[in-house]
């Protein structure tokens, strides 16, 4: 029972006989995944967002269907489904190109999928944030003549930002808690990295109990990032009473 | 694409259905209600039970539900036994299911995040109408009662059926502690036939067919409150 003996600080400790470089790694990619999903999410969501605006009729039809589709499914569904169904049809797409059968990385294969479900949450919230602008200001930007390019750059993104700030951050925020299900699927990341450091000591509550503390303090440095962001794109706009 | 197999497993993927709806029932009732604690904890608690109120709240919505839920079912239940005598109680059948430790970290959770909402919406209800109250000389129970939080939980029920949704999509989780949910039942139908996409799809509708449900249920009851604007 030497191992029952153990403390708690040799248990986390960070080098070998410890978990807790384990568990810091789990923790890096499981901010990896994250950004990466909420990067590949802010791409989608601002395409579907201009898309839904665009007036493409067609077009909008598709893009509700992506919207509506992934927030009504259970996310674990859609990750499982679209784990299995991204990775068969890469390999059938290589097949009829007479390619070689790949095993991707399932870190790809994690953040392309998490990402795929943000861009759905990200359409709504950027094409709320890009109705609230006043249409006055977008042309006047035509009146001027800029074009979609310089336009979007120069008037609808600052505009849109303090709009979409607090949306994006709740998304953020799910994100990072989302990306424990990819464990799911058997992507090493802090929530199966947890599991496997648990399994082998036989010590599962402080090792989930330390994770959820990550976890944490991912959810809490991330408050402060987001209030110094948008105190930031909100500079010269006046306080709320 | 062949359903063949739902011949002789729609006994199981019902069986699974009333898992996951059993799952959300008890989770929203048991939640909502110790959400109605912490939220006046939060408003009229004393400094300690605030703080603690808010910690809570904090905690579970801070971290992912499936740490919760493993933190529970492998955490606590590896602890459980350790209690002397409770191997041979009348509760020790319930207390080693996965069924049990999903429907209380389910039901934790969600109260975490009802709390939340509700605590918005009690202090969105107007200063008038808990000054009437007071001024036909209810007392502070009976003003609770009859005033504040039934007007609070009609100016929360849009986001409450929002919330019910978000907690029917999180019941799958429960199957990665041994709960034959419907998720559970879709994953058993691949291990056993090994068709990926049609129980996922199969399950996919039930899950559709519930949100609609709620949806539909959520909408009937913000009819019948009357609502001037």
């Amino acid at each position: 029972m030497a191992a029952a003996r153990q403390g708690i600080f040799e248990l986390l400790s960070p080098y070998p006989p410890g978990w807790g470089g384990t568990l810091l790694v789990g923790a890096v990619s499981t901010i990896a995944i994250s950004a990466g999903a909420f990067l590949i999410g802010i791409l989608l969501g601002t395409g579907g967002a201009l898309g839904k605006l665009s007036g493409n009729r067609p077009l909008r039809l598709l893009l509700d269907l992506y919207t509506t589709a992934v927030r009504a499914i259970p996310e674990l569904i859609l990750i499982v489904g679209l784990y299995y169904a991204g990775m068969d049809g890469l390999n059938r797409l290589l097949a009829t190109f007479r390619l070689p059968h790949i095993e991707v990385n399932g870190f790809v294969v994690a953040v392309a999928v998490l990402g795929f479900v943000q861009g759905a949450y990200m359409t709504e919230v950027l094409r709320g944030a890009i109705l609230a602008i006043p249409a006055g200001e977008i042309e006047a930007a035509k009146a001027f003549g800029m074009g979609p390019q310089l336009r979007f750059r120069r008037i609808i993104l600052p505009a849109l930002l303090p709009n979409a700030l607090p949306g994006l951050a709740n998304l953020w925020m799910s994100i990072t808690k989302d990306s424990a299900l990819v464990a799911v699927v058997g992507y090493q990341e802090l929530a199966l990295a947890t599991r496997l450091a648990g399994a082998s000591t036989k010590h599962y509550f402080i090792f989930f109990l330390a994770a959820a503390l990550l976890y944490l303090a991912i959810t809490l440095v991330s408050n402060v990032v987001f209030s110094l962001i948008e105190r930031h794109v909100r500079r010269g706009q006046p306080k709320p009473a | 694409m062949t359903f063949t197999w739902m011949a002789s497993y729609w006994p199981l993927l019902l069986a699974g259905a009333a898992q996951t709806v059993l799952l959300l029932v008890i989770s929203v009732v048991f939640g909502f209600a110790l959400a109605i604690g912490l939220a006046f904890a939060q408003i009229s608690g004393g400094p300690v039970i605030k703080y603690f109120a808010k910690g809570y709240c904090t905690f579970f919505r801070g971290t992912p539900l499936l740490i919760q839920l493993w933190l529970l079912y492998y955490g606590v239940g590896s602890l459980l036994p350790m209690i002397p005598g409770i191997r041979q109680s009348l509760f020790w059948p319930v207390l080693r299911e996965g069924f049990f430790f999903a429907a209380v970290s389910f039901t934790l959770n969600y109260a975490a995040y009802e709390a939340e909402v509700l605590r918005g919406a009690l202090l969105a209800v107007p200063k008038g109408e808990l000054e009437a109250g007071r001024a036909f000389g209810m007392s502070r129970f009976m003003l609770t009662r009859r005033i504040w939080l039934p007007r609070a939980i009609r100016i929360a029920l849009p986001t409450i059926g929002g919330e019910i949704v978000m907690q029917l999509k999180a019941t799958p989780l429960a199957f990665t502690v041994t709960v034959m949910d419907l998720y559970a039942v879709a994953s058993k139908v691949r291990q056993d036939t090994l068709l990926v996409y049609e129980p996922l799809i199969v399950v996919t509708v039930f899950y559709l067919i519930l949100t609609a449900t709620i949806a539909r249920v959520f909408s009937r009851l913000e009819a019948e409150v009357p609502v001037r604007r």
